[in-house]
């Protein structure tokens, strides 16, 4: 899709929508899950989408565990999906 | 419904009450108007310290409730996150030191391990600390322990004897004495239960249910929050708390108290408290209260300061005018046996108070005198 807002996903160049959520623009990238979690390794997006559940953490910027479904997407975002807790452990 | 004794309570207190009976051979059934572990124990950090506590019964309690801890998760398994992990006291002012030290002296001459830690050794424990304390105690004994995990896992071990019943989402709305004044039933919302025991260990709520005996109880909630950070790396190694936090329990000050409590879990969020606040009732999240917990855990723990917070929670810590829990028969009421009223020790001090209970019961000797527990220390005044 076309978008006014460029970012990178995973290295991947994309557009979205000026004002979209992380979670919004990925999701409209057909994009479903982000991160995989500690304990059993299993794939995770967006659950409650109202920045309540934690479930849709992603790394923005070398930050981790930022809710995609409460931050915007912001020119030039390098997002990245995560594993575990994002700190590399 | 018939049982040797009712368990009014499904907490860790009331968890490890009907374990004990359930194994001393009665036929135990334990009654919660909620559901387990969600009244006290579930507003708590699940704490199983010896190092804040100073010489006295209540410490008595605590070592031998702590082998109890160690025996429990030894025939449970690792069911409910035992962590064996230690406290590290640490101060942040020379005088705050010098108290800290004399304090853990006295620790030391009742049966305590507490071992001093010079502030240049305090990163060889904790190498995330601030460099700005100047010394620290070392306490190898204090464990931690997940306490939801623990009063569930504690009940089933009951169950499992086949001598205990669990009714949740039952209110109990009357306790029944015979023509003596003795307890003869439990009247409850599934109907009543005929005991000649009841055991009260309705945490922050035990003097409501001493009152449905027709006996006072003064057991008075105290307000605590505790903040829950992201997931993280194992980063902080120990339960690592302010040395004032000591002060803070045993003071008598109505207002705001807070010091720093901050310790990793098994699952990697890092739990930080401890307020205490006397306000009664009121659950209303003070954003005050939060922002002081947060700032002294950035004094001690300086890498706090870039983490997330992913929640937070409180709950009330149940307290007696003396801090001394309410633990043994009432001798006002012959078959009512209190159990509550341990303040923010109530998990740590569970096992040793079910297991003192059910010696009660059983007419055995108890491990440790009851006497500075006896509800008759109040003063001896029924209700009505």
């Amino acid at each position: 899709m076309s978008g006014d807002v460029s970012f990178t996903f995973d290295g991947t160049p994309m557009r979205a929508q000026d004002g979209q959520t992380i979670a919004a623009a990925l999701i409209d990238h057909g994009i479903n899950s982000w991160r995989r979690t500690r304990v059993d390794d299993q794939p995770r997006g967006i659950l409650c989408g109202i920045g309540v559940c934690f479930d849709c953490l992603i790394t923005v910027n070398g930050e981790p565990n930022v809710r995609a479904c409460m931050a915007r997407v912001e020119p030039g975002d390098d997002l990245r999906s995560q594993e575990g807790t994002g700190y590399g452990d | 419904m018939i049982a040797d004794v009712v368990v009014i309570g499904a907490g860790v207190v009331g968890a490890c009450c009907a374990r004990a009976c359930a194994e001393a051979g009665l036929s135990v059934i334990v009654v919660d108007r909620g559901a387990v572990a969600g009244g006290t124990t579930g507003g708590g950090e699940g704490n199983i310290l010896v190092s804040d506590k100073e010489p006295g019964p209540e410490l008595d309690l605590a070592l031998l409730s702590r082998e109890l801890w160690a025996q429990m998760a030894g025939a449970l398994g690792d069911s409910f996150e035992l962590d064996p992990k230690g406290g590290l006291v640490v101060a942040a002012r020379e005088d705050t030191y010098a108290h800290l030290l004399h304090f853990a002296g006295e620790q030391r001459a009742s049966g305590v391990v507490a071992e001093p830690v010079a502030a240049a050794d305090l990163p060889d424990l904790e190498p995330r600390i601030s460099r700005d304390l100047v010394g620290g105690v070392l306490y190898p004994q204090d464990m931690q322990v997940q306490p939801m995990l623990a009063a569930a896992h504690i009940i089933e071990a009951a169950r499992t004897t086949g001598r205990t019943t669990l009714m949740t989402e039952c209110a109990v709305t009357g306790i029944d004495l015979d023509a003596s004044g003795a307890v003869c039933g439990v009247r409850t919302a599934e109907g009543t239960i005929a005991t000649r025991h009841v055991i009260n260990a309705a945490g922050t709520w035990g003097g409501e249910v001493a009152a449905l005996a027709g006996v006072e109880l003064l057991i008075l909630p105290r307000r605590g929050f505790i903040l829950v950070t992201e997931p993280l790396p194992p980063v902080v190694r120990h339960k690592v708390y302010a040395a004032d936090y000591v002060a803070n329990v045993a003071s008598d000050n109505a207002g705001l108290e807070t010091s720093a409590v901050i310790e990793g879990t098994k699952s990697g969020t890092v739990l930080i408290g401890a307020s205490r606040e006397r306000v009664g009732f009121d659950k209303t999240l003070d954003w005050q209260v939060l922002g002081r917990l947060a700032q002294q855990a950035i004094e001690v723990f300086p890498f706090l300061a870039d983490v997330q917070l992913l929640r937070t929670y409180g709950g009330f810590r149940p307290y007696c005018p003396d801090h001394l829990p309410v633990i043994g028969p009432d001798p006002r009421v012959p078959g009512l046996l209190h159990a509550c009223g341990h303040e923010g020790a109530g998990v740590g001090l569970a096992t040793g108070t079910g297991h003192v209970i059910a010696q009660s019961i059983t007419g055995a000797p108890t491990s440790i005198d009851l006497a500075p527990f006896s509800p008759a220390r109040f003063g001896v005044s029924h209700v009505g």
